[in-house]
C-alpha cells in the first residue's frame, strides 16, 4: 500500500507531471505536436514544459499532420522515444495514412525487425459545443487495426500511470483523452506510478447488470450504477482502459456472474467498439445471458453545435438507466 | 557522358559491376515473374540503375536509407545479399523480411535499410524522422531518402521539404525523376516541372543532376551528403531519369511511345559507362566477361537459395503483429 499522502490534482496535471516524469527518465523521450511548446498544449497539458526542457524536447511543428507523426515513427525507430500529441482525434485522420501504412505496419512488414517506440497523444471526444469538426470518438476505427495499442486513461491514476509503461513499449502506442476530462479534480497519491496495460478495471462491483465503458463514458456508467444502488440493483461497471489490445477475459468474467450487458460508447453505433465488445459477448458468452447486450452509443450524425443537440445525440446516464430497467423487466414507475 | 570525374580503372568497374548486378538481377526477376516464382506487385528498375548506384557511393555504412517500391537496386548496392532479396519475393523464410514483404517492401535492419515504402510519399517523413533522431542523439549520420517524381504531387512531399529544412535536419533527399507517375507524364500532373526550384523554396540546397550517367549522379550525391553532414542541413538532388520497363508487371504501357522508350535508350547508363572506360582504356572485353560471370553466379546462388528456402508455418501467421522482445 502507498504511505504517500494523497495530493489534489487534475486529470490535465496529471498527465503534465506523466510527461516531466517521463523527459526526466529518459533522455530519448520528447514531446513534439502542434502549439505543446510556447503556447503550452492546445488544453495546457505541457505548459511550463518548454521552460523545464527547452525547444529540442519540447518541439513545436508545423499544421504537418502526416509529416510529424510520420517523422515519430521514423524517430522511433531510430532509437528516440518520442511523444507525439495530435490536437484531436478528427486531425488525426491527417496522419491516418503514417499511422495505418507505417506505425501498425512497418514491424510486421519487416518481417519483426524494427521495432516502433511511440506514443501519439490526442485528445478526443464530445460535450464542448465544437460541433462537427473536432467532436467525434473515433477509437473504434484506429481499434480496428492490428499493430497498434490503444489506450483510454478515464481516471487520474491512469491519466498519471499510463504514459511510462506505453513508452517503454515496443509498439506504437495511441493514448485517447477525453477533452470533458481534463478538468476534472480529485486525489491522487504524491507518489503514484506506472499502471498496467493488459486489464481492463472494475470500477465498481455488482452482480445483476455489467455496465462497460471507457474514457469519457464511464462517468455516465458510474451515475447510472449509483441511481440504481438504492433500488436494489447492482451493476458492475467496467472501465476497458486498453481498447485494443481488448481485455476479454474481465468482460466475458463480469457478464457470466451478471448475466446482463449494457456497453456504453461514444462512437457511432455502426461498426463501433461496442458492436466488437457485443459480439465478442454473443460469441463468448451467449448461454450465459439473460437478456440480449445493449448499446448506448452517440447518434448516428456528425456532432452538432447546439447545447441541447450536443446532449441529445451523446450517450447519457439516463440511456444507461433505461436500458437496464428494460432488461431487467423494471418499469419506470416501479 | 557529362560526368566530369575522372575514373579509376577499379572505381569504374565496381559501378559497371553494380549496374549490370540490377539489371541482370531484375531480368532474371522478369522470368521468374512469368514462371510465377515472384508474384504481386514487382516493380522494375531497369534503366535508372545509375541513380542507386551513384548515390550509394555517397554513403557511408551506418547512414540510413529509405527507398520506395522500385528498391530493389537499392536493397542489392546497399549489400543486402541478392539471396535474401530473392528469398523475399518467393516469400520465403529466409528473405530479408522473411517473406513477409515481398518486392515492394525489402527491409534490413544490419545495412540500415527502412523499405521498401509502397506508399507514394510514405517514406519522407519516416526519413525526417530518422535524422531527427540522429540530430538529438549527437551522431553525425545522413538519412538518404530515394523517392520519385510523382511524390511530389503529394502533400506529404512540402510537409517533409519544410519540416527538414526548419530543423535543419540531416535528409538527404533523393529525387528519380523518371518522368511519369505511374502513367502519367510529368507534363500532365506538375504545374512546376521544375522539382529542384520547389524544393529550393523551402529555403533548402537543390539542385538537378542527368541521372543516366552514374559519375554524374556520384558526383552530385556526394557534393549533396557532405553538405548533408557537414552542413547539419538537408539537400535535395533531382535525378533525371527513365525507366524502360513498364510501370509494374501488370502495366500495358499504353501511355508513351515506343519512340520515347528509344530514344531514352540511347542513353541507357551502362552501354554509356562501358564505352566510356573501353575509350579511356580502363575496360576490355576480357573484363566484361569476368563481370557478367561472377554476376551470373551470383544470382544463380541467389535463384537456388530462394528455391531452397522454407515457407513460414501457418502457425506463425499472427506473428510480428507486435515486436518480440524489447525496443533497440
Amino acid at each position: 500500500m502507498s504511505v504517500a499522502p494523497a495530493k489534489t490534482i487534475t486529470y490535465r496535471e496529471a498527465m503534465r507531471e506523466a510527461i516531466r516524469e517521463a523527459m526526466q527518465a529518459d533522455e530519448r523521450v520528447f514531446l513534439m505536436g502542434e502549439d505543446v511548446g510556447a503556447y503550452g498544449g492546445c488544453f495546457g497539458v505541457s505548459k511550463g514544459l518548454l521552460d523545464e526542457f527547452g525547444p529540442d524536447r519540447i518541439r513545436d511543428t508545423p499544421l504537418s499532420e502526416s509529416a510529424f507523426v510520420g517523422a515519430g515513427i521514423g524517430a522511433a525507430m531510430g532509437g528516440m522515444r518520442p511523444i507525439v500529441e495530435v490536437m484531436t482525434v478528427n486531425f488525426c485522420l491527417l496522419a491516418l495514412d503514417q499511422i495505418m501504412n507505417n506505425a501498425a505496419t512497418i514491424t510486421h512488414m519487416s518481417g519483426g525487425q524494427f521495432a516502433i517506440p511511440l506514443v501519439i497523444r490526442m485528445t478526443t471526444g464530445a460535450g464542448r459545443q465544437v460541433a462537427a469538426q473536432h467532436s467525434h470518438s473515433l477509437e473504434g476505427w484506429l481499434a480496428h487495426i492490428p499493430g497498434l495499442k490503444l489506450l483510454a486513461p478515464a481516471t487520474l491514476a491512469d491519466a498519471r500511470g499510463m504514459l511510462a509503461p506505453a513508452l517503454a513499449d515496443p509498439n506504437p502506442v495511441l493514448i485517447f483523452e477525453h477533452g470533458s476530462l481534463y478538468n476534472v479534480e480529485g486525489e491522487l497519491a504524491a507518489d503514484a506510478g506506472p499502471v498496467d496495460l493488459e486489464r481492463a478495471a472494475i470500477r465498481r462491483s455488482g452482480s445483476d447488470v455489467t455496465l462497460i465503458a471507457y474514457g469519457g463514458t464511464l462517468s455516465a456508467a458510474l451515475a447510472a450504477a449509483e441511481e440504481f444502488a438504492s433500488t436494489g440493483i447492482e451493476a458492475e461497471v467496467i472501465d476497458l482502459r486498453v481498447l485494443r489490445p481488448l481485455d476479454n477475459r474481465t468482460i466475458i468474467d463480469s457478464v457470466v456472474r451478471t448475466h446482463r450487458a449494457v456497453v456504453v460508447d461514444e462512437g457511432w453505433r455502426s461498426g463501433s467498439l461496442a458492436a466488437e465488445i457485443s459480439a465478442r459477448i454473443m460469441e463468448q458468452a451467449f448461454y450465459e445471458l439473460d437478456a440480449p447486450v445493449a448499446r448506448v452509443c452517440s447518434a448516428e450524425v456528425p456532432m452538432p453545435y447546439p447545447r441541447h443537440l450536443e446532449q441529445a445525440a451523446l450517450p447519457q446516464s439516463g440511456q444507461v438507466v433505461d436500458e437496464v430497467r428494460r432488461m431487467i423487466g423494471v418499469r419506470p414507475d416501479e | 557522358m557529362t560526368g566530369s570525374a575522372s575514373v579509376t580503372r577499379e572505381h569504374g568497374l565496381e559501378l559497371l559491376r553494380q549496374m549490370l548486378r540490377v539489371r541482370r538481377f531484375e531480368e532474371r526477376c522478369v522470368e521468374l515473374y512469368s514462371a510465377t516464382k515472384i508474384r504481386g506487385f514487382m516493380h522494375l528498375y531497369i534503366g535508372e540503375e545509375a541513380v542507386a548506384v551513384g548515390a550509394m557511393q555517397a554513403l557511408e555504412p551506418d547512414d540510413a536509407i529509405v527507398a520506395t517500391y522500385r528498391e530493389h537496386g537499392h536493397a542489392l548496392v546497399r549489400g543486402v545479399s541478392a539471396g535474401s532479396i530473392m528469398a523475399e519475393m518467393y516469400g520465403k523464410l529466409e528473405g530479408c523480411a522473411r517473406g513477409r514483404g515481398g518486392s515492394m517492401h525489402l527491409f534490413d535492419a544490419a545495412t540500415r535499410f527502412y523499405g521498401g515504402n509502397a506508399i507514394v510519399g510514405g517514406g519522407l517523413a519516416l526519413a525526417v524522422g530518422l535524422a531527427l533522431a540522429d540530430k538529438l542523439q549527437g551522431h553525425r549520420r545522413v538519412t538518404a531518402c530515394f523517392f520519385g517524381d510523382g511524390a511530389v504531387a503529394e502533400g506529404e512531399f512540402h510537409e517533409c521539404m519544410n519540416l527538414a529544412a526548419l530543423w535543419n535536419l540531416p535528409v538527404l533527399f533523393l529525387c528519380e525523376n523518371n518522368r511519369y507517375a505511374m502513367g502519367t507524364a510529368i507534363e500532365r500532373y506538375e504545374s512546376e516541372t521544375d522539382l529542384a526550384l520547389k524544393a529550393a523554396s523551402y529555403e533548402m540546397t537543390a539542385w538537378s543532376a542527368d541521372g543516366m550517367d552514374v559519375l554524374a549522379v556520384e558526383e552530385a550525391a556526394c557534393r549533396a551528403a557532405a553538405e548533408v553532414r557537414d552542413g547539419d542541413r538537408p539537400c535535395f538532388v533531382e535525378l533525371r531519369t527513365y525507366r524502360f520497363r513498364a510501370h509494374s508487371m501488370y502495366d500495358p504501357d499504353l501511355y508513351r511511345s515506343k519512340e520515347e522508350i528509344e530514344r531514352w535508350k540511347e542513353h541507357d547508363p551502362i552501354p554509356a559507362l562501358s564505352e566510356r572506360l573501353r575509350d579511356a582504356g580502363l575496360l576490355d572485353d576480357a573484363d566484361v566477361e569476368e563481370l557478367e560471370q561472377s554476376i551470373s553466379h551470383e544470382i544463380e546462388d541467389a535463384i537456388a537459395f530462394a528455391e531452397a528456402g522454407t515457407l513460414e508455418p501457418v502457425e506463425e501467421l499472427e506473428r510480428f503483429v507486435y515486436f518480440e522482445g524489447v525496443a533497440p
